[in-house]
């Protein structure tokens, strides 16, 4: 049988917008991913609910976080909001970045996550968290 | 008339609209969907005779008795066992395997060994992980060569005389690998060795018989062969079942019982503790009296159409990898896919815009995904009610993805 397949992608069609365009642009074009050489902390956890991996990597300096990076095989919601987390911390005392909580990162990300995906959102945060709590490591 | 037109009908949840769309489901290995004729049964059942089972004397009592065994009786016929003391209701796979290991294990000695597979579900690999822990016995598993099947030659290396059980997939719910359970099961069977098949991807697509594959242990799961969650069943061929003492105690499980003592009850009754799931094992019943009227050879070549259509239009798309045999005759009803460039949860999450359920993640497979390099596939599944219109659309909503985020 000769299939034909061409009906199928003669172009863009119109869905609704799934995801926000911050999630959209951060996924696409994350700003903190990346390796930190030598960093005074670092968590990595993973979503059971997807095998999703994210790794969070922190210099300190100053009392607070200096840098942060993230790394992670991950879905976009996660990656954007690991890459916001990561912007979130930056440069930030360690008593503000302790306090940032999922309602947080859920107003920057600008998206009505549904229930199933909540997770995706929580585990870069519980891995920042993660992160903190090497107290011993800071300077 | 093609099987889907004849059954889709019988299908209510068909009739929902998901995201404005009509809902094309293609999840029916994770969760088949039921139709109306297990659905009433279960709802007669409530309505006109639901008591508790066994030890009611009155009518309605009777009744729920006669119906729990009834549908005992239509699994034996569905999946042609030999005696009805062979079919042990459990409230599911993982619920039978883990009622084995902790049954038979209890007999193993240190230094002993179970044999699993890389391809295992969770529930086929954990209850084994945690029988190795607690009894120091040994876990091995079987690789994986090629498009995702079993080394059999490194399965033979793996037996050793120590080998007490082997415990494996029949048909694998990622790469949808129908593993040669036959071979499998007279090797070990001439070794000795007793052997479990994890039959819940089969059963619901394959006409299986257990009389002539004759493995110790063959289970699955009520909810992915048109039937209700929360019912499984565990069979156990007689004479091992004979042998086995009973994994858990309980109520309805003995015959007579003393403050520190009890015999136990006669066969399956033996390993059935406390009030067994009447009325999802009623929709079971109902659920292979609507498979064995279809007929299971109709079934499967239906299914083999839809997946050889599935890998054949996926399988053209540029961006799209496809796991497991390419050979929809050697292969279950599932199709694993990745789309370049697509996280699967993001790509299940944009294709159920299009009214399309397919599962997403790591199938509850992590050590395969592992060993395929991989986080997760998308997953399309078939049933009975699916028609080739229904593909077509995944491949189109698929192809879409491109022009997506
Ligand atoms: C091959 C296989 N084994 C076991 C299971 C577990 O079945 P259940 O969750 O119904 O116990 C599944 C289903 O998820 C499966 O696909």
């Amino acid at each position: 049988m000769a299939w034909n397949l061409s009906f199928a992608v003669t172009g863009r069609y119109h869905r609704s917008v799934l995801y926000s365009s911050v999630i959209h642009e951060r996924f696409r074009r994350p700003r903190f991913r990346g390796e930190l050489p030598d960093p005074d902390a670092q968590f990595e956890d993973v979503n059971p609910l997807c095998g999703d991996r994210v790794r969070m990597a922190l210099t300190f300096g100053n009392g607070g976080i200096a840098q942060a990076r993230f790394l992670g095989d991950s879905c976009a919601i996660c990656t954007a909001a690991a890459d916001i987390l990561a912007e979130m911390v930056h440069g930030r005392a360690f008593s503000e970045a302790e306090k940032i909580g999922v309602s947080d990162l859920l107003s920057r990300l600008e998206a009505d996550i549904r229930p199933s995906r909540i997770k995706c959102v929580t585990l870069p945060l519980q891995v920042l968290k993660g992160a903190l709590g090497q107290v011993g490591s800071r300077t | 008339m093609s099987l889907a037109l004849q059954t889709r009908p019988d299908f209510p949840i068909l009739e929902r609209r998901v995201n404005g769309r009509p809902l094309i489901y293609l999840d029916s290995a994770a969760s088949s969907q039921k139709p109306r004729q297990v659905i009433e049964a279960v709802k007669l059942y409530y309505e006109r005779s639901h008591a508790n089972v066994h030890r009611s004397i009155h009518t309605l009592g009777e009744e729920a008795t006669a119906l729990l065994e009834t549908a005992r009786d239509s699994v034996k016929e569905f999946i042609g066992a030999e005696h009805r003391e062979e079919i042990v209701f459990t409230r599911g796979t993982t619920d039978a395997i883990n009622l084995v290991a902790q049954a038979v294990g209890r007999a193993f000695a240190p230094g002993d060994e179970v044999i699993v597979t890389e391809m295992e579900h969770h529930s086929n690999l954990i209850p084994w992980q945690i029988l190795a822990r607690d009894r120091s016995v040994k876990l091995k598993a079987v690789p994986i060569v090629a498009e995702g099947f079993l080394d059999l030659d490194a399965f033979d290396r793996l037996f050793t005389e120590r080998t007490r059980l082997v415990a494996l997939t029949h048909v694998s719910n990622v790469l949808g690998t129908i593993n040669p359970v036959g071979k499998i099961v007279a090797r070990c069977r001439r070794a000795g060795s007793l052997v479990l098949v994890d039959g819940a991807q089969a059963v619901p697509h394959l006409s299986v018989n257990v009389a002539r594959l004759a493995p110790d242990f063959y289970v699955f799961s009520g909810h992915k062969m048109l039937g209700p969650t929360g019912i499984g069943v565990l069979y156990g061929r007689r004479e091992v079942l004979e042998g086995l003492e009973p994994a858990w105690g309980g109520g309805e499980m003995i015959k007579e019982v003393w403050l520190d003592r009890a015999q136990w009850n006669e066969l399956p009754w033996r390993f059935e503790p406390g009030t067994p799931p009447i009325a999802p094992a009623v929709g079971l019943g109902a659920a292979v009296e609507y498979l064995g009227k279809l007929g299971m050879e109709r079934v499967l070549a239906h299914e083999q159409e839809l997946t050889r259509l599935c890998l054949d239009r996926l399988g053209a798309l540029e961006e799209v990898t496809l796991y497991g045999p390419r050979n929809p005759e050697i292969k279950g009803a599932v199709v694993a896919f990745n789309v370049k460039g697509w996280h699967p949860h993001d790509g299940a999450a944009l294709l159920d815009q299009d009214g399309i359920a397919v599962r997403a993640g790591h199938h509850c497979a992590m050590p395969l995904m592992r060993k395929l390099g991989i986080v997760g596939t998308l997953r399309a599944s078939f049933s009975v009610f699916n028609t080739p219109e229904e593909i077509e659309v995944l491949a189109r909503s698929v192809a879409n993805l491109k022009f997506q985020l």
